[in-house]
Order: structure tokens, then sequence, then C-alpha cells
């Protein structure tokens, strides 16, 4: 039976990975627990800054301390880091220090806190800041692989993990295999590319099984890193299917899809389908249910491969 | 470097005539909070501060923020008359290209520890490099200038109470209580009751200084050099655009430059021969 596990676990598991570089220091605002950060500041509370509830100081002194040659890992939930955005965007992007913002919990797969807790917006908004890393990985292997190689990054990054399991994929792949930048091809077809991430990557591969069983051969897409995209890739695969669905737990605006969007309005007139968040916020429910009424799971992103394929 | 009080005074002077012509040449820019702030600078540049101008990106180098990043042309004027830039890169002052950014920029100046612009972020910034330097096992010290109408961002609260929290005793902040902010009086906009009785509360060191008498100047960094219990804020009574008449406590000259007849007043004022 396939593993599962949560991202933030990986997030947890590197930063004792890299404990081993002192420079590493880890911020927390009161959700450690939450973020898995907690097991660095068991093991290194020396090296480990409480902020409180304050997440506008915290992405600052996170700053500081980059300034002075630390590199900081600064967590909490997706939502909280939203209103340290002008922190983010004047006080670590602009000057360009590596800062590296961790937001657990994103997505409506959150689940039954509610659409407050449920931040849908934070992929589109740290992707329009120079000098930003954006990440978003499916699995806890390659969150943690990723968040160690954030560690060697000279620029910011926010990477958002989520708060419940999903199915682990690259239990036995090579670390090599997963670098920033690079997205994964995780399955290979020429009818229709499916290019997703984070917790909509296993359902994109669910949506794959469901198209083969129509005899529709999907590529399957982990795009973990939002910026920089990939376009190599998404042009490789825009040439050889002729059609690109997105899939996001994210909302239709400004995310994956409209990076891929944005990317494609350059370059071809592939058609895209995007499945993501319609502009709307969420509500309580368990992270299936609520994948099902905002129109993410597999059974929608069948029906979005069907509609790009009738538009080629 | 010993100075005399008479030094330290000619030295704000000097600043002070260059503050009014950048902002003169540029046509735009804060004098009110420059010349407010201008002999806290050089009384702390001039008696504690532990820089090198030949050397400004020295790793043990105490860090100066300056989080009321408007008031930038003081700081040039202060960088320039301490050798970190040169007097010819003070007309960059808002010029495209140049080293003196609209507000004072890290990327961009010699001298310059924190790019800021928005208020409410440099004790925040502060605070990390304060964290930093007790990690390290320095003995550089973070100096942070905050305005008094600064303080009504929310975050410089945060920050107050982390900061304490931490017992960062290599924090220290000079508070700049020039009772003017962009719109008007601070105490029209909004009301800050007692602020010296606040900053105690969350647990700080305290005292209050005149903040252009120069004996109480460099009383009060030695206060904030000597006083190492936990972070120290030394709160500065001033007048905005001090040293000019017609700018002092004169809420237009906050962000707005002088006009020909004004410049030549100012720079008389201010002792130049024209």
């Amino acid at each position: 039976m396939t593993r599962t596990a949560a991202t933030r676990d990986g997030y947890g598991q590197a930063l004792l990975e890299l404990a081993d570089n002192d420079k590493v220091v880890v911020l927390e605002a009161d959700l450690g627990k939450s973020t898995k950060s907690l097991h660095f500041r068991k093991e290194y509370p020396e090296r480990t800054v409480s902020c409180g509830i304050g997440e506008q100081n915290m992405l600052l002194v996170a700053a500081g301390m980059a300034s002075s040659g630390y590199i900081p890992f600064a967590s909490t939930f997706a939502i909280f880091t939203e209103r340290a955005f002008e922190q983010m965007r004047n006080g670590v992007a602009r000057p360009n220090l590596a800062v590296h913002l961790c937001g657990s919990h994103g997505g409506t797969h959150t689940g039954t806190d509610g659409s407050s807790a449920q931040s849908i917006e934070d992929l589109a908004i740290y992707r329009t800041l120079p000098n930003v890393t954006v990440l978003h990985p499916c699995d806890d292997v390659s969150t943690r692989i990723l968040t160690k190689r954030l560690a060697e990054s000279k620029n910011p990054s926010y990477m958002r993990t989520a708060r419940n399991k999903t199915p682990v994929l690259y239990d036995d792949v090579p670390e090599e295999s997963i670098q920033i930048g690079k997205g994964i091809e995780l399955k290979s077809g020429n009818d229709v590319a499916i290019v997703a991430c984070g917790v909509l990557v296993s359902e994109a591969l669910k949506a794959a099984e469901m198209l083969a069983v129509e005899g529709i051969h999907a590529t399957v897409v982990d795009m973990h890193t939002i910026k920089p995209l990939d376009t190599e890739l998404i042009e490789q695969i825009s040439k050889r299917c002729g059609c690109i669905v997105t899939a996001e737990d994210h909302s239709i605006i400004g995310g994956l899809g409209g990076a891929v969007a944005e990317h494609l309005s350059m370059t071809s007139s592939t058609p895209l389908e995007r499945v993501g968040v319609k502009d709307r916020f969420g509500e309580s429910g368990q992270s299936d249910e609520m994948l099902e009424l905002m129109q993410l799971s597999a059974p929608h992103i069948v029906k979005a491969s069907h509609r790009a394929m009738q538009r080629k | 470097m010993q100075h005399t009080i008479a030094e330290l005074e000619e030295l704000a002077r000097k600043c002070r005539i260059e503050i009014v012509k950048m902002v003169y040449r540029a046509q735009a820019g804060h004098p009110g909070g420059s010349l407010s702030e201008i002999d806290l600078l050089a009384g702390l540049y001039g008696t504690i501060m532990r820089v090198r101008s030949d050397e400004p990106d020295w790793s043990d180098r105490d860090r100066f923020i300056l989080s009321k990043g408007h008031a930038s042309p003081g700081m040039y004027a202060l960088l320039a008359e301490r050798g970190f830039i040169s007097h010819e890169d003070l007309k960059s002052y808002r010029v495209l290209g140049g080293v003196c950014q609209g507000h004072v920029d890290m990327k961009w100046c010699p001298g310059v520890d924190f790019s800021a612009g928005s208020l409410g972020m440099g004790l925040s910034f502060g605070m990390g490099c304060a964290i930093a330097a007790k990690l390290d096992g320095s003995e550089r010290r973070a100096f942070v200038m905050l305005g008094d109408g600064e303080i009504q961002e929310g975050s410089v609260w945060e920050a107050a109470m982390a900061a304490a929290h931490h017992e960062l005793g290599n924090l220290k902040v000079i508070l700049d209580r020039n009772r003017i902010q962009n719109d008007d009086f601070c105490e029209t906009q909004m009301r800050m009751f007692d602020i010296p009785a606040k900053w105690k509360a969350f647990g700080w060191n305290v005292k209050e200084i005149d903040g252009h008498n120069m004996n109480e100047i460099i009383d009060g960094m030695n206060y904030l050099s000597e006083t190492n219990d936990g972070p120290t804020i030394l709160i500065a009574h001033t007048v905005k655009g001090k040293g000019v008449s017609f700018m002092e406590n004169n809420p237009s000259f906050h962000g707005a430059a002088p006009n020909d007849e004004q410049y030549a007043l100012a720079l008389s004022e201010l002792g130049v021969e024209l």
C-alpha cells in the first residue's frame, strides 16, 4: 500500500538534517507544533527564535539575521504569512535577503478549520515578488529535499506545505532528480498534459488512470516550483500533447494556472484549462470533501482534460 | 576618535547645510525629519558607533538602522561627512541611478544597513541583527532610529515585546520625538499618550533627553552604550525642521522642498556665505 504523509513533516525533517550547518536558524510564530519546526526547536533551542504571535516581526527578524550571515527558516500557517506580505516585499525580497518562509496548512485541503485558515492566494501573491522562489511540493520526500536545497540558495523563498496526508510519490527516487525550478514528469502521454502542484499531484495521477481507461494517454507533471516556472518543460509538453490542464488547490487567479497561462500567451495558442478554486472562499469540511466541493478532485481534472482536448 | 562638543555641533551644522541642498536640488524629499534627527546622528557616529568608513561592510561593525527611512538626507549627509560616500554622491539624491535613493537602501549606499521606506520595520530588523550578534558571540550592537509617528505602526510593538522577551541588551533605539508626522501634528493625527511609560511597560530601559543639546546627547549615547541588561531606548525630544526658522515645527516641511527664496534664507540661517 502506498505510504501517505503530510508535506509539513518533510519540512520538519529537513530542518533537522540542515542543523549541522550552524548558520541555519529557525523562527516561529507560536505554530511550531503545526508547521513542524518544533523538532528543530527541541534539539537546537539556542538557534530557534520564538516571535510569539507576531508574523510581521518574525519576517524582519529573519531578514536582520540573513543580513548578518545566517540562513533563517521562518514558518507559520500559509494564511498568516500573508499579513506580513509587505514585510516580505520590502524587507526581504527587495534587498534580496535569503529568508526562507514556509506557509503550512495551505489550500482548502486544510479542511475543517474553515475558510479563515484556507490560504488560496499565497502562491499568487508571492509569485509577484522579484527575487522570490515559490515552491509547493506534493509529498514529504520532495518537501524535505527541496527545503534542504533552499539552504544553498542565495534568494529568498516561499514554500507552501499542507496540513493533511497525501500519497508519497518519491520514496525510491534519487535526490538529484528533485531540483528547484525543474518540473518532474511522472507520466508520459501524447493526448493531454496535466500540470499539477501540491496536494493535487496525486489527484492528477488518479485522473490520468481514469483517462487511460478511456484510451486517453495523459502526461502528468509535478510542477513543485511555481517560480521560476520550468518553461522548457511547458514548451515540450505543449508541443507533444497539444493541450494543457493545470491543477492546484489555489485560486485559479494568479497561481500555477496563471503562471502557465502567462507563459503560453507569449509562445503558442495551446488550449489551457485551469482546475483551481473558482474565485470563491472555502468552508469547513474534510480534505476530500473540500476537493470535491471546490471541484478539484480527479473527476474534475478528467472533465477539464476533455474540455482541453476538444479545443485542440 | 573622540570629538569635542563644538566639533559635533559643527558636524551637525555641515550636515544641515547638505540636507537643505539635497532637498532643494531634488525639489522633493523630507527636510523636517532630517533636521530633527541630525544632532542625534552626529552624536551617535561621533561617540559610540563602531564603524569603519574605509571598510563599510566590516562584519563586526555596529549596525545602524534608519527605520524612519524618509529622513534619508540626514543619513546621507552624515555618511558624506564621515567619509562613507563622497559629497559628489549627495548630488545623486533621488536621481536615476544614484546611490542616494529616495529612502535609504542597503543595496545602493555604503554604510546603510537596512533598506527602509516603509515605517514600522526597522526595529524588527535590528532585533534580527542583535540576535545574530549574540549567536556570533560578538560585541557588536544594533542601533535603530525610530520616528515618533512611526510608533503608531502596530508591528513596532510586536518587536518591542519580542526584544524584551529575548533580553537583547545589544539592541538600542533612538526615538526622534519631533511631534509632527506626514499630515499634521502627532497630537492631532494620533495621540500617543505616555510614550516613556509604554516602553517601560514593555520591559525596556528608558532615558529622555533634549535631542538638540549636544551635552545631553553625549550623555544619552553613553547611557545607550553602557546599559546592557535588556533593550534600551533613548527618547530624544526634538524640533522638526530644527535650524531653519520657517521649517521649525511646521508640518508643511515634513515632505516638501524649499523654493529659491526659502533656500537662500535657509542657507544664510545655517551660516553659509552666499
